[in-house]
């Protein structure tokens, strides 16, 4: 424990004790838990049996639950690819604005991250239902049209003569993937746009100065350099997503669940904690395999990426 | 020196960021195969004017025509230039050969002739050994040859070089200054060069334009834009010179100075009444006794201030009538030093001939 | 070769109207649901969707609403308490780990970020697990019932707090320590004269920021909370679940105020530059 300062040992202490307690009864302690309990059985209504055996996981890797879970996947993927494309262009044309509009445009893409999950979600509700904003308008253009037919004699081809039909935009899985997106998209413009931000930019002048147009300078000098934060932006968009649980709650029907919605069920009615636990710990495990293949990419590609990157030599 | 076809044609051009008039009215001739070098104070707007050229800023105003064709609806990518960056601009994920065949496979040239072009670069640049490294593993000196060639290789109209040598040591600058010269000479490729560094502008350009707040204030020869300069601004900024005040009479062809009287400047053609005499500080030598030469004035005076820079002593001296002159002295004898104390009377002399007539 | 005169240099991105239109149409989306929410607090119908006039009812509604009063109580109480426990564990831990070397100190580190990568649900569900198998006491009792919605929310804030506090730190200039250190100041008059005034900005950040992912959290107090201690999020959201009212509207519009706001202060403080003490 050697260090600069004289009389370390009280110090250190002093500031190491409170948080480290905190972090190892409240976090760790409650972890092991969960951990210990993933691998036991409800006996009754609360008694659990912690017998060691990796029931709860076989039940969670066949039949509804393993389908649930490999849709959470699939669902939280399209949701990623989709921030991605979304940010990509986003964070782009934000590093290249001046000072001010930048510092405006930076603040407006983190201004929703703080404004509560629940009420953003509920505002997209609004949006999408049978009676809200969009199917509303819609149906509003279709009355005008069908007016407009109408004055213009032309009624009986038939085009819009029908009653207007609202779209199901709730409770299915494209509300649960556009709340996914509404509400983590930000997660993916920002490390983006941090790396943009510090990478010279003599390279796209390079880029374009050998003969690359738009397209080419795209593929061959933005994307190779971005990566380090198209992953960062996949973590915070990937793992939140597929640990979400009010998006598809409020968003989604009975039919598309995701895997929280199958967890909260275990803890809050089912009250089957033990296979609850198995579940969580199958997206603790997930979140700890995404995090370690960023981990072995950094490492691998330090020398050049992380080292050559961003200075200007 | 036989004139070359025109390369680049620079007409009126006119670049403003905002307030700031970063190129001004700025034309310029330059030829195949020269070595030219825009050299200028920083914020001179010469790197504007370079990156003018390459397509990369789009001017206001004026024209640029390379090989003959009006570059104003050509984007960078189809330019016939090529730029090697102050931050030389190396891409970080590719090795070096990905980086030098860059340009090559984005022109879709046949695989096999892009090797041959390759190869013939590393032998140049003397880099065969590093195809495979990253830029993040080379020294700044390597990753210089390498944003050298990988802007050669594509056989541009023009290389244009924004002072590339900035960020290298002085010792490892002069090599590449050699080298440069070398690569250009062997090539036969234009080059054009923007530096604020004057001797890199004398000891490697075969021309030179001088710029000031987005003007160019004079273009010579390297060799004429020291020992022949035109403006004053040119002669003082290329070097130190000795201005000496006074003014024009020009009826009678002398120039009448305080320090040195009525000088003849019979010969002369363009004498007008807005110039000033000027000489070189090591175009005057210190003289053991006045001989009365023909063409040679003479002046007498005490050292004030000495500067030793170990082959050359900067001499700062007072003469009779207060006005300062400097003077550059070869040390060619180890003892020199002793002879140029500060205190010592001297006398010095020059020739009429090496006086350099200046427009202010 | 299309003759079109060129206008700007390539890499002038913004002027780019492919990637403009991106982005303002992405902004504009971004926000169309939020402002609809809270133009829509002010609409006189029930209906929600067709304007019809200016009423301020449903916020005297919320504010007469004794169950919403309690529940904003509560999520108050709940910030306040979590706020001061999470900046001090923070900040001990921050220069904790700024300053010393220790045994297994790069495990710690990563301890420390795992509250905030593991999926929210995670965490609240250990949490409850933690409480139910400790047998933790439900009390009645007013501020004691929010206990266990102050701890899970302290484990997943401090954390965070640590965090920003110790990338702070990294870029104060050590040789101001060493400084103060050679012109006679003791290890405590380091860090009460030089540490803590250039760490103020961030530490009323922090405290800021704590407070408001305190009053925002839903999923951990979702999981945590009992009858007795329902916050303002649990509230709305088992409102939400009995369909679309304009009373959500209101008191959604409140909080997002209230976030918005200490959110502008947040940035303020932490962008504010101590230049003469930065490296």
């Amino acid at each position: 424990m050697a260090n600069a300062w004289g009389l370390k040992n009280k110090l250190f202490i002093l500031l190491l004790i409170p948080g480290l307690a905190w972090l190892l009864c409240f976090f760790i302690f409650p972890i092991i838990i969960v951990f210990s309990m993933s691998f036991g059985q409800k006996v009754d209504i609360i008694g659990i049996d912690y017998n060691w055996s990796l029931h709860n996981y076989f039940r969670a890797f066949n039949g509804v639950y393993f389908f649930t879970l490999f849709k959470s996947i699939i669902i939280s993927s399209i949701t990623t690819f989709i921030c991605l494309i979304v940010a990509i262009p986003v964070a782009l044309y934000i590093s290249f604005s001046s000072t001010r509009i930048k510092s405006i445009l930076l603040i407006s893409i983190m201004l929703p991250l703080w404004t509560n999950l629940l009420i953003r979600t509920y505002s997209l509700i609004a949006i999408l239902r049978t009676k809200g904003h969009i199917n509303s308008s819609l149906e509003y253009l279709w009355e005008a049209s069908n007016r407009a037919l109408n004055f213009l004699n032309l009624a009986n081809y038939n085009i819009f003569n029908n009653n207007f039909i609202p779209l199901d935009l709730m409770y299915n899985n494209f509300a649960i993937i556009l709340g996914l997106f509404y509400i983590y998209v930000p997660f993916m413009i920002i490390p983006i746009y941090l790396v943009l931000e510090r990478f010279d930019r003599n390279l796209l002048e390079a880029s374009y100065d050998l003969g690359a147009n738009h397209f080419q300078t795209f593929f061959k000098v933005i994307m190779p350099i971005i990566i380090p934060g198209i992953i960062s932006g996949i973590i915070l968009v990937f793992i939140p997503c597929l640990g979400s649980f009010i998006i598809p709650d409020l968003l989604g029907g009975a039919d598309s669940q995701m895997i929280g919605n199958i967890i909260e069920r275990q803890f809050k009615s089912a009250n089957d904690w033990p296979f609850g636990s198995a579940l969580s710990f199958i997206l603790i495990y997930m979140t700890i395999i995404v995090i370690s293949v960023r981990y072995i990419y950094s490492k691998l590609y330090s020398k050049f990426y992380i080292r050559g990157m961003y200075e200007k030599y | 020196m036989t004139k070359n076809k025109i390369c680049i044609e620079i007409k009126n051009l006119n670049k403003s960021f905002g307030d700031t008039l970063a190129v001004d009215d700025v034309s310029l001739n330059i030829h195949e195969n020269e070595f030219f070098t825009i050299l200028g104070p920083s914020g001179c707007g010469k790197s504007t004017l370079l990156r003018l050229i390459s397509g990369l800023e789009i001017q206001d105003k004026g024209s640029i025509i390379i090989n003959g064709l009006d570059c104003s609806s050509i984007p960078a990518n189809n330019r016939p230039v090529n730029m090697v960056f102050q931050s030389y601009a190396l891409f970080p994920h590719l090795n070096i050969k990905d980086n030098i065949e860059f340009g090559l496979k984005l022109k879709k040239i046949p695989i096999k002739d892009i090797r041959q072009r390759v190869d013939n670069i590393l032998d140049l640049i003397k880099m065969r050994d590093y195809i495979y490294k990253y830029p993040a593993e080379l020294s700044g000196g390597q990753r210089q040859r390498v944003a050298l060639a990988r802007a050669i290789v594509n056989n541009p109209k023009i290389v244009l070089l924004d002072e590339p040598l900035s960020a290298l040591d002085a010792n490892l600058r002069i090599e590449m200054q050699q080298e440069l010269v070398n690569i250009q000479r062997n090539l036969e490729i234009t080059f054009m060069l923007v530096t604020h560094d004057q001797d890199e502008a004398l000891s490697i350009s075969s021309k030179i334009a001088i710029m000031e707040n987005g003007k160019i204030i004079e273009t010579n020869t390297s060799t004429n834009m020291y020992e022949y300069p035109i403006k004053k601004y040119s002669a003082e900024f290329l070097g130190r010179i000795n201005i000496i005040d006074g003014y024009v009479l020009k009826k009678k062809q002398i120039f009448h100075s305080e320090i040195f009287g009525n000088i003849d400047l019979k010969g002369n053609e363009n004498i007008c009444e807005n110039m000033v005499l000027a000489i070189r500080p090591e175009k005057i030598i210190i003289e053991k006794r006045k001989e009365n030469k023909l063409n040679r004035i003479y002046a007498k005076g005490t050292i004030t201030n000495s500067t030793y820079y170990g082959d050359m002593s900067y001499l700062t001296i007072e003469l009779d009538n207060t006005k300062e002159i400097y003077i550059h002295v070869q040390n060619i004898h180890r003892n020199s030093l002793n002879e140029l104390k500060i205190g010592k009377k001297l006398l010095a002399s020059f020739d009429i001939n090496d006086l350099i007539l200046l427009e202010k | 070769m299309k003759n079109i005169k060129l206008l700007h240099s390539p890499i002038d991105y913004t002027r780019n109207k492919y990637l403009k239109i991106i982005s303002y149409a992405f902004l504009i989306i971004l926000y169309l649901p939020i402002l609809n929410l809270v133009i829509f607090s002010f609409n006189d119908s029930k209906r929600n969707i067709v304007w019809r006039g200016f009423t301020s009812k449903y916020y005297e509604k919320v504010f007469d609403n004794q169950i919403l009063f309690d529940a904003f109580s509560n999520s108050l109480t709940i910030a306040s308490l979590s706020t001061i426990i999470s900046t001090i564990l923070g900040l001990s831990t921050a220069i904790c780990l700024w300053k010393f070397n220790f045994y297994l100190k790069k495990y710690y580190d990563l301890a420390l970020l795992f509250p905030i990568i593991i999926p929210e649900i995670c965490m609240g569900v250990s949490m409850l697990a933690f409480f139910n198998f400790i047998n933790w006491p439900s009390f009645e009792i007013w501020p004691l019932s929010l206990s266990t919605i102050i701890i899970a929310h302290v484990s997943f804030i401090f954390p965070i707090i640590a965090i920003i506090i110790r990338s702070r730190l990294s870029i104060l200039n050590n040789e101001i320590l060493e400084a103060g250190i050679d012109l006679g100041a003791s290890n405590f008059q380091v860090i009460k004269l030089i540490v803590l005034p250039f760490l103020k900005p961030a530490i009323i950040a922090s405290f800021l920021l704590a407070f408001t992912l305190s009053l925002d959290d839903f999923v951990v107090t979702f999981f945590t909370s009992g009858p007795n201690s329902v916050t303002l999020p649990v509230k709305i959201y088992s409102m939400v679940r009995f369909g679309i009212t304009p009373e959500i509207n209101a008191v959604s519009t409140i909080l997002i105020l209230i976030i918005i706001i200490s959110t502008y202060f947040v940035i303020k403080f932490l962008t504010k530059n101590n230049r003469a003490l930065t490296k």
